[in-house]
């Protein structure tokens, strides 16, 4: 985005002023949208930064799985399913719940797949996680033609969000931060939480000790006594479990319906968000954030639009490219980030104990 | 016969495993399809896999044009595969098939409409050329990404295929919307379609599609490229101590693979669906990863492989129209035929096989290459 572009965008602005003035009115802009910006962040993050997690868990521990997408796909239409069916006879509180179960423990049965075939099996992680996509992708389509779109009638709708009081969000400049965390489903709102447990659990507990031990030589920890399968397993299971509630929030918390593919490539910007994070949970909810940032600045732009100079610039750009922000961002930000972090040394490689190879 | 035998006796243990995992999947879809029927207004029905898998036979052999259908969908499914497959060679995983797909049938369109007035032995060739050389240019992206930085190809062309889908749509819309017509789409390619070699939709694409099975396959038996290409994939470190240059080698690996997707898409472009809107199907994506794997990254086992996909393909809509069994029932039977040529220790314990492992060898490397580099050794265990 050159000055000369900028200078296109209107005829007689050919000044050296230019391009710094059009950054001071895009910071300008930034604040004057910030208290719409904010709050949609952590929601369009939420997806990405469950779907970190999973990867986070499983790879520290050595095992890659490139499925979180059909998992948190298959998890979003098993969660909207059980709502779809329950809520009628059950009422929709209980219906939401229990799809929310449904939804985890999906994710934490197509957990124990995937662990089966990496770990015990020592089939190839990217098959595993490739045919768990393409699984996905035939299972939810197919019940879906099958039992939803014939019945024409709609899910248990999406679980209500809490509200912060209006004293608290019209607060200036700290109203839109407390939105941002405050003024969320459920869901979104455990994001913060989990994360956090994650990291203290992975850095200052047993349980964390071995998990980087299994994932980093799992033959020095199998010497110790280490059960490396069964951390493997552990692993996979409750992160798949975690990426099973990032399909809940799809379904039961974001939209309230079901689309075909509608995790729409999620589960692969959350790996990218766990290279970015240098397989930690702080650091994968930092790049789910940024990715949630641009997708949020892409819808953002559209309904309020700058004025001035930036206006005009930024009208120039289409809808369709501020859409395509967030998966040009990840290439970049893959591209850039990737060389200069060490992923675990036994990262996507099964483990087989010496004379059962 | 009893020389026959022993002469298809080699080429039968390769296939063993591959034959067994689709009779497999087969038998498990069947269950599944029993079970969910069970939820739908016709109600519980144990033989309805029997009337459904009867249907999806007939509509792709079952007649003239049901042949001619299978080979149709089978075309590009080879030109996928083909891409899927020389990637796996070298040690890469193309699953941005279906951006490269959609790039390589946009160019094909947009040069197509444009020459649309011009004869078919000019405005053809030369559409199908830019559809391979934009499919090659956005394969090349991930390649260079991968050999320079490292940046893994399974999640840089995913996030390509989503970013191409969204880019086309804007350029319909804005930059090549042809008048006339009430949706956003491309002007008619006209005399650019590939000619028509029998009945009503048997194209020349078919012919291009089988020629470069053998090409690929010349390429990777006979040239020391391909010489080059199998041996970065089998062990880019011993690659590199033998003097090839893995780097160059990846980045090219991927802009062939890139062509080969992008000429899938122009086939399908010039060949079927004759203009480009926003939406049109890219499952030749996923398929073209089933349609490698099921083939082992094999040019002629992608072949029949293609074959097979094809049918399902061809064969699906009478099936869902005739036993309203869903179309997406071929997803399944594809995710459970790589499930268990994954986990073909299920295979062989079912169908009591002894053949030797075929395996993908260079699957190791695509997966070592995960976050960076190659793991120090000592660690596989």
């Amino acid at each position: 985005m050159g000055r000369g572009d900028a200078a296109a965008g209107d005829g007689g602005l050919m000044d050296i002023l230019a391009l710094p003035r059009l950054v001071w009115e895009f910071v300008v802009y930034l604040f004057a949208v910030m208290p719409d910006l904010l709050p949609i962040i952590l929601s369009l993050a939420t997806p990405l930064a469950l779907g970190a997690l999973c990867g986070v868990l499983g790879e520290r521990s050595g095992v890659v799985n490139i499925g979180i997408e059909g998992i948190m796909l298959m998890a979003a239409f098993f969660g909207y399913l059980t709502g779809f069916a329950l809520h009628e006879p059950l009422g929709t509180g209980a219906a939401l719940a229990l799809g929310i179960v449904v939804a985890v423990a999906t994710g934490a049965l197509l957990g124990l797949l995937h662990a089966w075939l990496t770990v015990t099996v020592r089939a190839d992680q990217i098959i595993a996680g490739t045919m768990m996509n393409i699984a996905a992708f035939g299972v939810t389509g197919y019940l879906n033609r099958l039992i939803i779109t014939p019945s024409g009638r709609g899910g248990a709708g999406v679980i209500p969000p809490f509200h912060l009081p209006d004293q608290l969000a019209t607060l200036p400049f700290l109203g839109p931060i407390l939105a941002m965390f405050l003024d969320q489903g459920p869901i979104a709102m455990s994001v913060i939480l989990l994360v956090l447990i994650s990291q203290f659990a992975l850095f200052r507990t047993r349980w964390g000790l071995r998990t980087r031990a299994v994932g980093e030589h799992p033959k020095a920890a199998d010497t110790v006594g280490i059960d490396v399968f069964r951390q493997r397993y552990l692993n996979v299971i409750v992160g798949c479990g975690i990426a099973g509630l990032a399909g809940a929030y799809l379904t039961l918390e974001s939209t309230g319906s079901f689309q075909n593919g509608m995790t729409n490539g999620r589960g692969f910007i959350a790996l990218a968000a766990v290279i970015f994070g240098r397989w930690t949970p702080l650091g994968s909810l930092l790049g789910a954030l940024l990715f949630g940032t641009a997708t949020a600045f892409g819808i953002i732009v559209n309904v309020r639009p700058a004025e001035g100079d930036l206006g005009t610039l930024m009208k120039t750009i289409p809808t369709f490219w501020y859409a395509a922000l967030p998966y040009l961002i990840t290439v970049v930000i893959l591209a850039g980030v990737v060389g200069r972090s060490t992923p675990p040394a036994a990262d996507g490689i099964p483990y087989a104990k010496e004379g059962k190879g | 016969m009893r020389r026959w035998r022993a002469r298809l006796a080699p080429t039968w243990s390769k296939a063993q495993v591959p034959v067994y995992s689709i009779v497999l999947a087969f038998a498990v879809a069947a269950v599944v399809v029993i079970v969910s029927s069970a939820f739908t207004a016709s109600g519980f029905d144990p033989l309805l896999p029997f009337a459904a898998y009867a249907r999806l036979f007939a509509g792709a052999f079952g007649s003239g044009n049901g042949v001619a259908n299978t080979l149709v969908a089978a075309a590009p499914l080879m030109f996928g595969g083909l891409a899927v497959g020389i990637g796996l060679k070298a040690g890469l995983f193309n699953i941005g098939v279906a951006g490269q797909f959609l790039v390589g049938a946009f160019a094909a369109a947009v040069t197509g409409a444009a020459l649309a007035a011009a004869p078919t032995i000019v405005g053809m060739p030369l559409a199908m050329l830019a559809g391979g050389l934009a499919g090659a240019a956005y394969g090349f992206i991930p390649g260079y990404l991968k050999a320079r930085t490292g940046a893994h190809e399974v999640v840089t062309t995913i996030m390509l295929n989503n970013a191409a889908a969204l880019l086309l749509t804007w350029a319909v819309n804005d930059l090549v919307r042809a008048p006339g017509f009430s949706f956003p789409r491309t002007a008619d390619i006209g005399q650019s379609a590939l000619p028509i070699l029998a009945g009503r939709n048997l194209h020349l694409g078919i012919a291009f599609a089988v020629a470069a099975v053998f090409v690929i396959r010349w390429i990777l038996v006979r040239t020391t490229l391909g010489f080059e290409i199998r041996t970065v994939g089998a062990n880019p470190s011993a690659a590199r101590y033998a003097g090839m240059r893995p780097i160059f080698i990846t980045a090219l690996t991927m802009t062939i693979s890139g062509l080969l997707a992008g000429l899938a898409g122009a086939i399908q472009m010039l060949g079927v669906i004759g203009f480009y809107a926003p939406g049109i199907t890219a499952s030749v994506g996923f398929d073209s990863i089933a349609v490698a794997l099921l083939g082992r990254s094999d040019p002629i086992g992608i072949l029949f492989a293609a074959l097979l996909f094809g049918a399902f393909r061809a064969g699906a809509p009478l099936m869902q129209i005739e036993t309203s069994v869903p179309i997406e029932v071929i997803d399944i039977i594809q995710a459970l035929v790589i499930l268990f040529l994954a986990a073909d220790l299920i295979v062989r314990r079912v169908f009591r096989v002894r053949a030797p492992k075929i395996e993908i060898v260079e699957l190791a490397t695509v997966t070592g290459s995960w976050g960076a580099g190659t793991p120090p050794p000592g660690t596989a265990g």
